[in-house]
């Protein structure tokens, strides 16, 4: 009994190995297909700074494959919309348009949270050592950043979610602080 | 007899002695202040230096076209890399953020003095406060983890609102981390040469330069493929291709034109000698006449040497009268000293005529126009006394030339048809002719003269258009308006171009103007950076403000000593100066900006339109903005409708004067000839020919420019020497076939040297060119044809 609960598991484990990448495709796959999406978003960052986290909130829009718009509403409005690799930032009255390409440090805040969206490995594995943990129903991307500039500050992103909905967007600097996006997504057609 | 000679012989040789002397003494300038009037305003001075060395003379555009964008991106940093190691260049921009780092290190060390929102008022509790509680708003954006560890040293975000004010100014589209056109297509880099404008010879090398780092980079880049092309304009790259144009087309054309006269004189002289001594009076005259405006005005214009060669073509009619009519003659019954009393006082008088003409151009206040002026009357002087006193004592007793009294025969019997018409009917024609010229230039009256400058240029519309595109690429459209600030110093023009700043600002946001660029924004003035410095609070003030801004805050105050610690340095450090700036993208941004003219300064603010596609600024509203801020030191510059004012002022006055030429040449015909009807007669067909030519023209679809009206001055200097002899009586010699023929050949010679010109491909040569070659063709035809014969005996107005 008790080898055989061992050999059960080891098959476990074996089939989990095998299927990790397969379960990573599968699920890139999914959120493929998806063409569009739109989610209210709730941001903390946790500050050695600031004595509470402070918060701000919007929503966040999606259009395939890489039309991505982060809309702050609260505290202070701003929107910045990636399209293929320009950035534009708007606040207040200004728009900056920045070029992903002479500002790689900015790259991989957006650029994870867009390739997962568009279910685009190649784009996800240029920028960060993939680690996949869970299943359809409840899975964790861990993305540590290859670019050493960035990873010099950025010491990794973990982004959770259920099915094709993305539920959490976590950054941990180096430093010990952190941000933590909490996704909602819009129920809707 | 002998000795005569001699001494005619040592005063002429004396007199091309000194002339040389001068000639090769004089200084010679090839830059536009041909174009600066001789009274300038500062205003017309500041133009003329902008165009000659402002930093918009210098500006080089690059576009790297066809082929793949990252190819084109990657030629683009490579190229830029290279040539930034180059001394010819003080700034190549490319969209790469190079001296970021540098800059940023400097904005941020003097943020205190560089903010605009650094007051008294921001530092106090209440202000500190408010500016925090922004910064922590910041700080829960998306950008909060990159802007966090600016926040300990700057919690009021000075460094933040610096940005702010330097990319006040739209910039061009960047992809693959260089600048690109708005569709993508073209890769673009400006480079900004160390030399002025007009130096020219430094532009051709910087270009030099910039082609070997494509040759090289192209080739790095794609060694399989060379289907990257690379495109360069702006004033730099017209002022050297204008340059080669004009030397080549002169060179080409002087060859050619000399070739063909040669050619042509010696078929009628068949005589080595008379083609070398026909040169004298011509190489006479061109010496005197550069010896003249070096005399007269201090030094040569460039512009002057270039027209002047062509105008003096008159002078060799001179020598081939002489010729034709002495020597030739010599055969019949005209020796050199019949000719000295028959024929030489009509070219005297045609001599003087061309002088009435020219010297209506010397009061001129386009230096340029006056210098070809005393240009053309000290050359016509000369050569028409060599020709009268030098070149008789020079012909050796047997000299002969071909007889061409039977080719004057033959072309006598073919107008003999329309001689033979009744004076009324003839005139009657002229009339016609010159009532449908005068019908033709009424209906084009509105758009007669080009009133642009560039109607002079040697630029092709298309390559003007090309440029027009890169610029509205790179968000310069408009860099042609100017707010300039002109003051004694650096400082007080620093000041005044804060004020400027102030009152523009407004018309940002009422979409007037979509920027402007500023030396201050830059470089603030020291009154101003002394103002901000003192409105620092002591350490321990800011200390007690800080706790108390901080208390109902989110930020943890104990982290924020680095501020305490910044404030205090800042409050004894020096202000910045211009040195300072060294090292820094910034300064060649300053640079660019204030221009030093001996005891002047002037600060530049280029506007920048609000939309691309509507390049044109409301200048009236940025006038009135900046005079209803009282800062009347502040002037509004556009350089091309003020270049075009100033040429549309030389141009009214040429045409002013040259009417007044014209007045004087018929005060002097009426005087010498001792009558109105035959001083009219003279006139007439030389006004003929002026008016079909210019009717031709503008049917034609050519707008008229300056160099037209002194193509028309030259139709009138030259024909008037055809209507006089014409004029004459024929009893004199005898012999109107002659005269006709040496009339001719004179002609011929004009046409070949002015047509010739026509076909230069240099829009200023080809106006003379098109206007002189048919105009002295068409005078010489009326001349023969409307010209009253008068015959032996015949009192001189019988006829009408």
């Amino acid at each position: 009994m008790r080898r055989a609960i061992c050999i059960g598991l080891l098959a476990l484990f074996a089939a989990a190995a095998r299927a990790a990448p397969d379960d990573l495709d599968e699920l890139l796959h999914l959120l493929a297909t998806r063409r569009q999406g739109h989610a209210d978003f709730v941001e903390q960052h946790f500050l050695a700074l600031l004595r509470r986290p402070v918060e701000s909130s919007g929503e966040l829009l999606y259009d395939a494959p890489d039309r991505l718009e982060k809309r702050t509403l609260e505290p202070r409005p701003e929107s910045l919309m990636l399209v293929g690799d320009v950035l534009s930032i708007r606040r207040g009255g200004h728009r900056r348009v920045l070029d992903l390409k002479s500002h790689p440090q900015i790259l991989p805040f957006v650029e994870s949270i867009r390739a997962t969206l568009a279910g685009d490995r190649e784009a996800l594995e240029r920028n960060f050592r993939v680690e996949y943990a869970g299943d359809l129903g409840r899975w964790t991307l861990l993305l540590v950043p290859r670019e050493s500039q960035v990873a010099a500050s950025v010491a990794q992103m973990r982004i959770d979610g259920s099915r094709e909905h993305l539920r959490h967007v976590e950054i941990r600097l180096r430093d010990g602080d952190r941000s933590l996006m909490t996704l909602r997504d819009h129920l809707g057609p | 007899m002998s000795a005569r000679r001699a001494g005619v012989i040592a005063v002429w040789l004396t007199c091309v002695a000194l002339a040389a002397l001068v000639v090769a003494r004089a200084r010679y300038v090839t830059d536009l202040s041909a174009f600066l009037p001789a009274m300038p305003t500062p205003m017309q001075r500041l133009l003329v230096d902008q165009l000659r060395e402002g930093p918009a003379s210098r500006v080089i555009l690059i576009a790297l076209e066809d082929g793949d964008a990252d190819i084109r991106a990657r030629i683009s940093v490579a190229m830029a890399r290279r040539l930034r190691l180059e001394r010819a260049f003080t700034g190549i921009g490319n969209g790469e953020p190079v001296t970021a780092d540098r800059d940023r290190e400097f904005l941020f060390q003097h943020r205190y003095l560089l903010s605009e929102t650094v007051t008294a008022a921001r530092f106090s509790a209440a202000g500190l406060k408010g500016a925090i509680a922004d910064t922590i708003a910041g700080l829960a954006s998306s950008e909060g983890l990159m802007l966090k560890s600016l926040v300990p040293h700057d919690p009021t975000g000075e460094m933040l609102q610096i940005i702010d004010q330097m990319s006040r100014v739209a910039r061009p589209v960047a992809q693959g981390g260089v600048w690109v056109s708005a569709d993508g297509g073209r890769t673009l880099m400006v480079a900004q040469s160390a030399a002025p404008g007009s130096d020219t010879d430094a532009q051709e090398l910087a270009l030099e330069e910039i082609r070997r780092a494509f040759a090289a980079e192209s080739e790095a880049a794609a060694p399989q493929s060379r289907q990257v092309r690379m495109n360069l304009s702006g004033p730099p790259v017209f002022a050297v291709a204008a340059r080669a144009k004009i030397q080549r087309a002169a060179v080409r054309l002087s060859i050619a034109s000399s070739a063909l006269i040669v050619a042509l004189l010696l078929a009628v002289y068949r005589s080595p000698l008379a083609l070398t001594l026909g040169l004298l009076p011509v190489a006479t005259g061109a010496l005197t006449g550069i010896a003249a405006v070096a005399l007269w005005f201090g030094a040569v214009h460039g512009v002057t040497l270039g027209f002047g060669i062509t105008l003096i073509g008159e002078s060799v009619d001179y020598s081939i009268y002489f010729f034709t009519q002495a020597a030739a003659g010599a055969l019949s019954s005209v020796s050199p000293r019949s000719w000295r009393q028959r024929r030489w006082p009509i070219v005297r008088l045609g001599m003087l005529a061309s002088v009435c003409g020219f010297a209506s151009l010397l009061p001129s206040g386009f230096p340029g126009l006056a210098q070809l002026g005393a240009y053309s009357i000290g050359g016509l002087i000369a050569a028409a006394a060599v020709t009268r006193f030098v070149l008789p004592e020079l012909l050796p007793g047997d000299f002969a030339i071909r007889d061409i009294t039977p080719w004057g025969s033959r072309l006598e019997r073919r107008l003999l048809p329309l001689r033979r018409l009744r004076p009324a009917a003839l005139w009657g024609m002229a009339l016609a002719i010159a009532g449908v010229a005068v019908l033709l230039l009424y209906q084009h009256r509105d758009a007669l003269w080009n009133r642009e400058l560039s109607g002079l240029s040697p630029i092709s519309l298309s390559d003007q258009r090309y440029d027009a595109k890169l610029r509205a690429d790179l968000g310069q459209a408009s860099a042609l308006d100017l707010v300039v600030v002109s003051g004694p110093d650096l400082e007080s023009v620093l000041r005044g171009a804060e004020r400027a700043s102030r009152a523009l600002e407004p018309l940002i946001d009422e979409k007037v103007i979509g920027g402007f660029d500023s030396p201050a924004a830059y470089l603030p003035s020291l009154a101003t950076q002394a103002a901000r410095r003192a409105s620092l609070p002591e350490r321990s003030v800011l200390r007690d403000s800080l706790a108390q801004a901080t208390a109902g805050l989110a930020i943890r105050g104990e982290q924020l000593a680095p501020f305490l610690e910044d404030v205090d340095s800042a409050r004894s450090g020096a202000l910045i100066t211009p040195e300072d700036l060294r090292g820094t993208s910034l300064a060649a941004g300053f640079g660019a900006l204030i221009l030093r003219q001996r005891d002047r300064w002037n600060a530049l603010l280029p506007l920048h339109a609000a939309r691309a596609d509507a390049p044109d600024i409301e200048l009236a509203r940025v006038r009135q903005a900046l005079g209803g801020d009282g800062s009347t030191d502040a002037q509004l510059l556009n350089l091309k409708s003020e270049s075009d004012a100033l040429y549309t002022s030389y141009l009214h006055e040429a045409i002013r004067l040259s009417l007044a030429g014209l007045a004087a040449i018929v005060a002097l015909l009426w005087f010498s000839l001792r009558s109105p009807a035959r001083a009219a007669s003279v006139l007439a067909p030389l006004i003929l020919a002026v008016l079909c030519v210019a009717a031709v023209l503008s049917a034609g679809g050519r707008q008229l420019t300056i160099l037209h009206l002194v193509g028309m001055l030259l139709i009138v200097a030259v024909g008037s020497n055809y209507a006089l002899f014409f004029d004459s009586p024929q009893h004199e010699d005898g012999n109107g076939a002659l005269t006709l023929a040496s009339l001719s050949i004179a002609n011929l010679s004009t046409v070949i040297g002015f047509g010739l010109l026509s076909f230069s491909g240099v829009p200023v040569l080809e106006d003379l060119g098109m206007t002189v070659a048919p105009g002295a063709l068409l005078a010489l035809l009326f001349a023969a044809v409307l010209t009253p014969r008068r015959a032996a005996g015949e009192p001189p107005d019988a006829r009408q």
